[in-house]
């Protein structure tokens, strides 16, 4: 094991701001793309929906004299 | 086993393939994740020279790599759509440019918050980080084209054509920023040095880099979807997708 | 056909010389502009010059881009060259010498009078101008592939110089380092046959380039 104790593990020899700095900007900016991803994905299909509703209230209206 | 390969290479089956491929990436992807920080923070050696900051190197490198990888990735697809005017291509080169952005910008961060304390500025001009930024910027570049054309046609061929421009480009600028910068080599410390790598670093930047190849598959196979599911809205196989949901 | 583009292009230039000066003069304010950012002190200035005058010059050329092909795609001579028989590339490159010679031409003429501005000797004014012979021509042909893709685009000028000035930066690297070079004494024969590598590369490559980015982009 490299670290004495968890207040080691944090501190980082004294670059603690620098490594952590480093992955939680990571984190954060996978955790973020994911989020979009997955959103854009849900906005889209949401989308589609309402206009296949609509398309769909449409046909009815047309068939129904 | 004989797979047809181009069988996947219409939307509708390719939508299908990457869907249940990305839970195999994902896990795959958060595993090796796990692993290579373990074996990054809890057994690779404090480095003599660096201290505890050379760790930033296990995610800075791994994005730097995905960051060239993925823009070759992204050209080859770009150049197979424009060539064989598959529509397919382009949605995957579309697909990967926002996360190879992503890896660039991290790079860039991680290696300013490791040059700070090694070098003593948060930022310096040397070849790598300067290269690194004006790929960022090839990428913007990409993705505004793409952006700012409503014809999806077109705008899978006019992004191809300045991927291609900037593959040819990137080895031509890296030579001449190296140029510039030895040329310019200030009164700082050499900046070509690096940690000696002990073996377990090692291995920890090559599983970290493997995770981050699997993380951009998911990422990327996601999009590729919405991206398909976008362009062929008016299509059958979209509709019953809606019938259903 | 090609010499009947350059003629017809030079004459339209002519006609609306007002683009022609503005650009010119886009260049000679933006490099006066930089010694009232940064201040008079000679020594700065001298070091800074080359730096400064190739920038503003990437600036200026970029500026002038759009005109290359939007006003014939607009009264529809863009189609009728893809329609004839002369290789597209050809003609596209004699736009790009038409645009060299309205825009570049210029400001390799008065960049040595700005040079003195910045107090440079004279072999680093003749480098100067040399090293601007060289790379204005690149500046125009990298920029035609710029120019075809965004077409008729909305995001106008500031899309184009996104795309092309990434594409700008090694022709920088080695103009104004040519003139950097000489002045420390290293000599600029490196610098310059580089560029000339990239002008004769580019004379190559960027047409064609362009030709498919205008294909694709008038369909």
């Amino acid at each position: 094991m490299n670290w004495a104790s968890w207040s080691d593990f944090f501190a980082m020899g004294g670059y603690g701001f620098y490594v952590w700095g480093s992955y939680l900007v990571s984190l954060l900016c996978m955790a973020g793309e994911i989020a979009l991803v997955f959103n854009q994905k849900r906005t889209l299909l949401r989308q589609l929906s309402l206009i296949h509703k609509a398309t769909q209230q449409e046909q009815n209206n047309e068939t129904t004299p | 086993m004989a797979i047809n390969w181009f069988k996947y290479s219409s939307p509708a089956s390719f939508y299908s393939l990457a869907g249940k491929m990305i839970p195999l990436f994902s896990i795959t992807a958060f595993a090796l994740f796990v692993v290579g920080l373990y074996i990054g923070f809890f057994v690779a050696p404090t480095d003599f020279q660096q201290s505890e900051a050379y760790r930033i190197i296990f995610i800075h490198v791994p994005a730097a790599w995905m960051s060239m990888f993925l823009y070759l990735v992204m050209a080859s697809w770009a150049a197979i759509g424009l060539a064989f005017n598959t529509r397919l291509s382009s949605m995957i080169a579309t697909a990967i440019a926002p996360t190879g952005a992503m890896f660039t910008f991290l790079a860039l961060w991680t290696g300013a918050l490791w040059g700070k304390p090694m070098w003593g500025a948060w930022w310096v001009w040397d070849a790598r980080l300067t290269s690194e930024l004006i790929l960022l910027f090839l990428y913007i570049g990409f993705m505004a084209l793409q952006a700012a054309i409503d014809d999806p046609r077109r705008a899978d061929k006019a992004g191809a054509v300045i991927a291609l421009v900037g593959v040819v480009n990137i080895p031509i600028i890296y030579f001449s920023v190296k140029w510039w910068n030895t040329l310019h080599q200030g009164a700082t410390v050499s900046l070509t040095q690096s940690p000696k790598m002990a073996t377990t670093m090692l291995t920890s930047m090559f599983i970290m880099a493997l995770a981050c190849w699997m993380y951009s598959f998911a990422v990327v196979l996601i999009r590729t979807r919405t991206i398909i599911l976008e362009r062929e809205r008016h299509t059958m196989w979209v509709s019953e997708l809606q019938g259903t949901a | 056909m090609f010499l009947w583009v350059i003629q017809r292009d030079l004459l339209l230039a002519m006609r609306q010389r007002a683009d022609v000066l503005t650009t010119l003069f886009f260049f000679i304010i933006v490099v006066s502009l930089f010694p009232l950012g940064v201040g008079p002190e000679i020594n700065m200035l001298r070091a800074m010059a080359p730096g400064v005058v190739w920038v503003a010059a990437l600036l200026a050329s970029m500026l002038s881009l759009e005109r290359m092909f939007f006003s014939d795609y607009l009264d529809g001579t863009l189609e009728q060259m893809l329609l004839s028989p002369q290789p597209l590339s050809l003609l596209i490159l004699g736009k790009v010498l038409a645009h060299w010679l309205v825009t570049g031409v210029p400001l390799i003429l008065i960049a040595p009078v700005l040079g003195i501005q910045f107090n440079l000797p004279m072999d680093s004014l003749l480098v100067l101008t040399a090293s601007l012979l060289l790379g204005t021509p690149v500046l125009s042909l990298i920029g035609a592939i710029g120019a075809a893709l965004t077409l008729g685009l909305r995001g106008g000028g500031v899309l184009v110089s996104l795309l092309v000035l990434p594409l700008y930066i090694p022709v920088l690297i080695f103009g104004a380092g040519a003139v950097e070079a000489s002045s420390v004494g290293l000599g600029a024969s490196t610098h310059l046959s580089l560029l000339g590598a990239f002008l004769l590369a580019s004379l190559v490559l960027a047409p064609w380039a362009a030709a498919t980015a205008l294909r694709i982009s008038m369909e």
